[in-house]
């Protein structure tokens, strides 16, 4: 039969899938057991030439400027820069460099930053690499899905340089762990996506003197300035009430053209750059705004240092001991890391499962299911048969509800005593509830929301339903 | 008075999704001069199509929102008390957490 001979070719690819996987995975463990030897061979070796274990240090070569001959030839380009020069380049093979966040911003900060030659550069970050990462966070490989973005990205830096100190920090930044990983390094750069981090990673900074190179991308715009850098702004100097939790939006939910953090990225490295290898002018008391569609960027003036910040002010008090208790998600209302909003709005019996409602179009229940994403959500993927709302208009759309469900009951011969009922799905379960709620208040009483959305759909019913 | 108005950082979703708009505001109420108070109000009335409240809180700009007057944080200038002059640009934008 078709559906038989479909099915076993299905599986004997499944099969060679897997042992292709599993051969994969041993060829990676065996390069990655290579890959730390000769990094072992390699420090011992810089051990014995250079009589010490730092790679990163620039012991007298005998050519007078502290470099090597290596060196001299890797970083050509950047010697013969006037305004750099061997100073500039010595400076950056002494300095240190921490990236919060190997993600848009942070992959192409840190590869820049890691081919130019800071002396160490650290990477923090607990989140694995997914394949809706790889448009933009391009130190990735696809090899690396699934697995630690520290690691993913630390193989890629020790790839382009080896002569390096490349630090792995495969951890959440938290209070409690950010003065010992940050007090490391004497650059920081913010390449975290959420205002929480954002604040705590610029206290930090305060507390303990760093410069502080911050950048920030969503959708087609960026933003870049340096904080706490010789006097200027703090964060906080700018932003000292933190703004509503709805107008923090997310790249996972308003989206990013792959570039724009890219561009934002390459820009953090330039500044970090400068810092360190201490030429030109830092971006400090200034911001950089980048709109990608028009084409512009604008560096505006914005205030200096302000006396009354609560953090880096005259009178500020705050300290580490305030820092290790200053409660960041309470601050901001948001949680450090980016997880997406899971709301409770609604009681049970106004909610179903999405293998409950699987299971009711199995039945054959007369139903219309309204889908309340934005049009270009539903124009990525939809269920069929369902009738796309969006929330924003739902207020004005109701007669449409009204006429699909008439409609609905006609087709199933309903009579009067009993109606079609009225499902409301979304993403992943907040905007449907928030939908019913209204659909509550105006009469359609009945109405229920599909429990994590089309996002639950996917993983519990329709394992080959798109997600994004 | 001739003034060119720009929002961005997602400010521009809540007029219409454009970004630049050129408009004519007069001073309020028979003044001399008009403020960044009296064009916050102006557009308040006259811009801001949904979710006023992702706009101002108060009589000033929700947190998170910076204003440049000519390309200069307001907060050099004066704030609410700027006086804005013929040909002036001012930038709404609102601060981005992506990345």
């Amino acid at each position: 039969m078709e559906f038989n001979r479909g099915d076993s070719e299905a599986s004997r690819i499944l099969r060679d899938i897997q042992a292709l996987k599993d051969t994969k995975s041993g060829i990676e463990h065996k390069l990655s057991v290579l890959e730390a030897r000769l990094q072992e061979i390699n420090l011992q070796d810089d051990a014995v030439s250079n009589g010490s274990s730092a790679p990163s240090s620039t012991v007298d070569s005998g050519f007078g400027n502290g470099l090597t001959p290596d060196m001299i030839y890797r970083y050509s380009r950047h010697l013969l820069l006037p305004s750099f020069g061997v100073e500039g380049q010595a400076n950056l093979l002494k300095s240190s460099i921490l990236v919060v966040g190997a993600g848009g911003l942070g992959s192409p900060a840190l590869l820049y930053l890691a081919a130019c030659g800071v002396g160490r550069l650290g990477i923090v970050d607990h989140d694995l690499v997914e394949l809706n990462n790889m448009h933009r966070q391009i130190i990735h490989t696809e090899a690396y899905i699934g697995q630690s973005k520290v690691e993913s990205a630390a193989a890629s830096c020790r790839s382009i340089n080896s002569t390096i100190q490349i630090v792995e920090h495969k951890e959440a930044l938290r209070t409690s762990n950010a003065l010992e990983i940050l007090s490391k390094y004497d650059i920081v750069v913010d390449a975290t996506d959420n205002a929480p981090s954002r604040y705590m990673i610029s206290d930090c900074c305060v507390v303990l003197g760093k410069p502080l190179v911050s950048g920030a991308a969503l959708g087609l715009e960026g933003q870049l300035t340096v904080y706490n850098y010789n006097g200027g702004p703090c964060y906080r100097c700018l932003f000292p009430t933190p703004p509503p939790t709805s107008a923090c939006q997310r790249c996972a939910d308003s989206g990013v053209l792959g570039v724009v953090p890219g561009i934002i990225g390459c820009l953090q490295a330039l500044e970090a750059i400068k810092i360190a290898s201490k030429i030109g002018e830092p971006l400090s008391g200034r911001m950089l705004i980048f709109d990608a569609l028009s084409a512009r960027i604008r560096t505006v003036k914005i205030r200096g240092k302000s006396v009354q910040c609560e953090v880096c002010g005259d009178h500020a008090t705050f300290d580490q001991e305030q820092f290790l208790e200053f409660d960041y998600e309470k601050f901001t209302q948001s949680p450090l890391s980016a997880s997406p909003l899971k709301l409770n709005l609604l009681p049970s019996d106004s909610r179903i499962s999405s293998k409950e409602y699987n299971e009711r179009i199995i039945n054959g229940e007369a139903h219309v299911l309204v889908d309340v994403r934005p049009a270009h959500h539903y124009k990525i993927v939809s269920l069929p048969k369902s009738l796309n709302i969006p929330l924003s208009t739902l207020e004005g759309r109701l007669p449409e509800v009204s006429s699909a469900l008439k409609e609905e009951e006609e087709l199933n011969g309903i009579v009067s005593d009993s109606t079609a009922q009225l499902y409301v799905i979304c993403r992943r379960g907040n905007d449907s509830q928030r939908a019913v709620q209204y659909l509550h208040k105006m009469g359609f009483t009945f109405s229920k929301d599909i429990i994590g959305g089309l996002e639950s759909w996917a993983n519990n019913v329709d394992r080959n339903f798109p997600t994004y | 008075m001739q003034l060119t108005l720009e929002f961005g950082g997602g400010l521009e979703l809540l007029c219409e999704s454009k970004k630049i708009h050129s408009v004519n505001v007069e001073p309020q109420n028979g003044a001399a001069k008009l403020n960044m108070k009296d064009l916050l109000l102006w557009v308040h009335t006259n811009l801001i199509k949904e979710r006023p409240e992702m706009f101002m809180k108060g009589d000033t700009v929700r947190p998170g929102v910076l204003v440049l007057v000519n390309d200069c944080d307001w907060e050099l200038s004066g704030q609410l008390e700027t006086s804005l002059e013929e040909k002036d640009v001012v930038v709404f934008i609102s601060t981005l957490h992506g990345g």
